[in-house]
């Protein structure tokens, strides 16, 4: 019961935020991705460091229990994937958490994204064994791994330098990053950023 | 019109920070899975049985790693699918409390009526062909945008950099091909 609460509670702020941050706007996404308005980038690599440097500062002080992470197998399918899904996130506007936020936005686009989304989830659920044989699935580099060894976790480290600094380090990097981005690096007609 | 970056950066990731602390990092991709076995359990009941100790799917994507899928679709009322269920509300609620959006915005974006046009059939076919491919890379990559750019990235997964290397490779040039606002 407790576990369903929270999910409603960080859920609902999580939808919110996307809305707020503009992320389930597909003109915004579109703009970010044709590189003209780098706005939501920011947002974006803002968002990442800061939920990194609180992670691993609160996992340093024992305030955040390690076996909370979850990270995910690094192999080939991986990258092929993400070729995949960042063809149909610039075309759509959309990723499947801002997809079915748009939609309950009120955006119609959006409710055919997500037809679209349980048809190709469906099609990976049919081919999911020839991709499996295919050994493209296989781990590489260790499969679940980070690039420090975390103390307490149960994932290898790419290295073995501390996994909390190592993450504190990458998360302060994403945020100079953040501040260091222009707003644009091409021009377009909304290269002006968002208030 | 969108928060400023840094307060909506900061904000962001607060809700991420939250969801690793109070309980596991934030993912979505994977309920798409889930809803199509419930429609597709739903329409052939053995596409999901009990087994001893847990649940199992003539499936084998369902079935794999111990049926931890199947077991989501036997009992959806999980954290992971009231996450998404609640997501869709807070959006919506957040989208109400600022007034809504237009008539013209909720038929087709913005972005697409100043570059490709404003009929919304090519609109609706390419957001479907488009939500297909999003979510067939999600499966291939066993994450989205949310699971491994964002949760991953964030815990340092290789995973993550590997997949935010993929998608972005392909989304800035397909971007700007289709998107040339004068």
């Amino acid at each position: 019961m407790t576990s369903i609460i929270l999910a409603i509670i960080i859920g609902a702020a999580f939808g919110a935020t996307l809305d707020r941050v503009g992320a389930t706007n597909p003109s915004l996404i579109g703009r970010m991705l044709n590189v003209t308005n780098l706005h939501l980038m920011k947002t974006i690599l803002l968002a990442i460091g800061t939920g990194s440097i609180l992670m691993f500062g609160g996992q340093m002080l024992g305030l955040v229990d390690v076996g909370h992470m979850s990270v995910k197998a690094a192999y080939i399918g991986v990258f092929i994937g993400g070729l995949l899904l960042g063809t149909g996130w610039a075309m759509s506007g959309y990723c499947p958490g801002t997809g079915v936020c748009a939609a309950a936005s009120g955006r119609k686009d959006a409710l055919f994204f997500i037809a679209g989304g349980l048809f190709g989830a469906a099609a990976y659920m049919v081919t999911y064994p020839a991709w499996k044989a295919s050994g493209m699935l296989e781990d590489l580099a260790g499969g679940k791994v980070t690039i420090g060894t975390v103390p307490g976790a149960p994932y290898d480290g790419l290295t073995a330098m501390s996994g909390d600094v190592i993450g504190i380090v990458l998360g302060a990097l994403l945020v100079v990053i953040a501040f260091a981005l222009p707003m644009s690096l091409r021009t377009g007609g909304h290269a002006v950023p968002a208030e | 019109m969108a928060l400023n970056w840094k307060y909506g950066g900061v904000l962001l990731g607060l809700v991420f920070f939250l969801a690793v602390a109070l309980v596991k990092p934030i993912g979505v991709s994977t309920q798409f899975v889930i809803l199509d076995g419930i429609l597709w359990n739903a329409i052939n009941p053995d596409v999901v049985t009990a087994t001893d100790d847990g649940f199992t799917s003539t499936n084998a994507y369902l079935a794999k790693s111990g049926g931890k899928y199947a077991e989501s679709v036997a009992e959806p009322w999980n954290y992971s699918f009231v996450f998404v269920l609640a997501m869709m509300a807070g959006a919506a609620l957040s989208v109400f409390a600022r007034g809504g959006l237009s008539r013209e915005e909720r038929s087709i974006p913005e972005l697409w009526r100043n570059t490709v046009g404003d009929g919304t059939a090519k609109r609706y076919a390419v957001a479907f062909i488009g939500g297909f491919i999003v979510l067939y890379g999600a499966r291939l990559a066993g994450g989205c945008t949310s699971g491994h750019m964002m949760s991953g990235m964030m815990q340092t997964a290789l995973s993550g950099y590997i997949f935010a290397a993929g998608a972005f490779a392909a989304a800035i040039p397909v971007a700007i091909f289709m998107y040339k606002e004068a």
